[in-house]
């Protein structure tokens, strides 16, 4: 009887232990979480102004703020989606729609989950490689196509996705009504599928906005407000990298200021993108 | 799934635009899809082609040569690789049972009512840039390192023969040590949102007979649902060291970027994507370049394999998972 309740102590204890570390290793991802974003509000807020808006990136000991870099982004992100996501798209719906388990599918399929994972500054690499180098000069251009890289697989797997949740008897009561197939995928399957690829697209951005590494020897950065493509661009993510690592207080403050901009665009893009996506299933 | 196949059969149908439409269309949407694959491939040619100045001048030694020297064009890609494999088996040490913790928090002792949120807050994790990540360990983390963590470690280990070397030197707070926990808080909310699905996976009458024969919630967790669902828990870490060891912007703020060997992690060092994003825009030779390039080409062919090894993992258990629910 004493044996039996020694070894059921033991396993209790055991259970108990490990619950215990379970809570305490959530309360820690937890309080990662606080003590980054609290540190980004903390010091970001400080630094905040409307300064930041109207004049672009000073030269060391001069007042400036943003803008350059903020309007740098805006265009490549612009650019980048233009880019990608038709291609993404229609990759997307290649992968759902070509019928079945066909092999080259499945590669395409395989390839794609590797780019979303893949490093971003390989990426950066890859576009110097093919774009910088032949062209002899850094470029918003190239830094676009960077971007787009990065966007692409999201795109191609959320279209993928969603168009496979599409019943098929939608499919079958458009062509039993004779619509061809071009006419069928863009008149009844993207509408019904509309939701799910916007929620993707969306997430795609919010991570292109917050990617440094594919722009470091892509687009560089501009010191000035420009808006020539074909030239080096400022860009957010760029300039909070340059002036963190700077010796300059003022250069500090509008890194800050830069990160607690770029946080709160991601975050608060994917957090909505998830709610919207839940309020549309439910 | 068998609603693809009404698709490969259908036959283009008779309407006012004629074959010839989706005749286009298919040509590019497979077009797009070909362009998916040329791009990995064309990445990997394209690096490759930028690297191969290096590989030719330095042969199989760059692999092996600790020299990093850009005024006499002398580079070996020892120390980068140390680095990156250091700090993203420290991430990995420290993240793998971390992780395992949440999904077993959110799986079996959070109640029904606080499971959501705090998934979602863990998610939040993965959804901050990499260079906030970097500024805060630069900033706020390696300091806290600096004054709490690195003199009590050294005090610690420090004396212990052989093992003590890693904890030997002065508290800098920058390092490996910082950089690969700083990793760590990174991938655990992709590994632990792995875990947590596929726990979720297990189905109920396996759980309820473990738990009617009298098993504790350890030992459900630990005899049943693990050994279930295996093969997509290592493709969930796999998942997370390809992140880990690619990751750039976060390393690149608190490792130091120190191309001189040394065996503590408490000193400052250097990983293939750190040197890259330091030293690349400032690269004045052409080899300088191409060894900059050679590393990036080394990081894309491990990342590779292992990012290959976490989706073989994962599809394993997809296919089984979804036949048996």
């Amino acid at each position: 009887m004493s044996v039996i309740s020694a070894r059921m102590l033991r396993r209790q204890a055991v259970n108990a232990l490990a619950l215990g570390f379970a809570s305490l290793a959530t309360l820690t991802g937890l309080i990662a979480l606080v003590w980054i974003l609290g540190t980004i509000v903390v010091y970001g807020a400080a630094a905040l102004g409307p300064h930041l808006f109207t004049r672009a990136t000073p030269p060391p000991g001069v007042e400036g703020g943003l803008l350059n870099a903020l309007l740098g982004s805006l265009m490549m992100t612009a650019l980048a989606v233009l880019l990608g996501a038709p291609i993404g798209i229609l990759a997307g719906t290649h992968l759902a729609e070509s019928g079945g388990r066909r092999r080259g599918v499945e590669i395409v399929r395989f390839v794609n989950d590797i780019l979303l994972s893949a490093p971003s500054i390989v990426i950066g690499l890859f576009v110097y490689e093919i774009v910088v180098r032949p062209s002899g000069h850094f470029s918003g251009v190239a830094g676009a196509i960077a971007m787009a890289m990065v966007l692409l697989p999201v795109v191609v797997r959320t279209t993928d996705e969603t168009l496979r949740l599409v019943p098929v008897s939608l499919r079958e009561a458009a062509l039993a009504l004779g619509a061809p197939t071009w006419r069928m995928v863009l008149f009844v399957l993207y509408p019904a599928a509309r939701a799910g690829m916007l929620t993707g697209l969306l997430l795609g951005i919010a991570r292109i906005s917050g990617e440094t590494a594919p722009l470091l020897f892509t687009a560089l950065n501009n010191q000035y407000l420009s808006f020539d493509i074909s030239r080096p661009m400022a860009n957010m993510p760029v300039v909070i990298f340059q002036f963190a690592l700077s010796p300059y207080p003022a250069w500090q403050a509008i890194a800050w200021a830069g990160a607690l901009l770029m946080t709160l665009f991601v975050l608060l893009l994917s957090l909505g993108t998830r709610a919207m996506l839940r309020a549309g299933k439910a | 799934m068998n609603s693809e196949a009404v698709l490969a059969g259908a036959a283009p149908a008779k309407s006012g635009v004629g074959p010839w439409g989706d005749h286009l269309f298919r040509f590019l949407l497979a077009a797009a899809a070909l362009m998916v694959l040329l791009l990995l491939g064309g990445a990997g040619l394209a690096i490759f082609w930028g690297g191969l100045p290096a590989f030719v001048h330095f042969g199989p030694g760059f692999l092996a040569s600790l020299a990093w020297d850009p005024v006499r064009h002398d580079f070996g890609a020892l120390v980068p690789i140390y680095g990156t494999f250091m700090t993203s088996a420290i991430a990995m040490v420290t993240a793998v049972p971390v992780s395992f913790g949440i999904a077993l928090f959110l799986t079996e002792v959070a109640p029904a009512w606080l499971r959501a949120p705090i998934g979602a807050a863990i998610e939040l994790l993965a959804g901050i840039p990499s260079i906030i990540y970097g500024m805060w360990g630069l900033f706020v983390f390696a300091p806290f390192m600096a004054d709490h963590v690195e003199p009590w470690l050294t005090a610690l280990f420090g004396p212990l023969p052989l093992f003590g070397v890693l904890f030997d030197g002065p508290p800098l707070g920058i390092g490996m040590l910082t950089a690969g926990l700083i990793l760590g808080i990174m991938v655990v909310p992709f590994i632990s949102s792995v875990m947590r699905d596929v726990f979720r996976l297990v189905p109920q009458a396996l759980r309820e007979s473990a738990l009617g024969l009298g098993a504790t919630r350890w030992e459900l967790v630990w005899l049943v649902v693990l050994p279930h669902t295996r093969s997509a828990v290592m493709g969930g870490i796999f998942l997370g060291l390809g992140r880990a060891l690619g990751e750039t912007m976060a390393v690149t703020f608190v490792l130091g970027n120190a191309h001189d060997f040394s065996p503590s992690l408490l000193m400052p060092s250097t990983s293939i994507a750190a040197a890259i994003a330091n030293e690349f825009t400032e690269a004045d030779s052409d080899m300088y370049r191409a060894s900059l390039i050679a590393l990036g080409f080394l990081l894309f062919a491990i990342t590779f394999v292992v990012l290959a090894l976490a989706k073989l993992l994962l599809a394993r258990l997809g296919g089984s998972g979804e036949g048996r629910r």
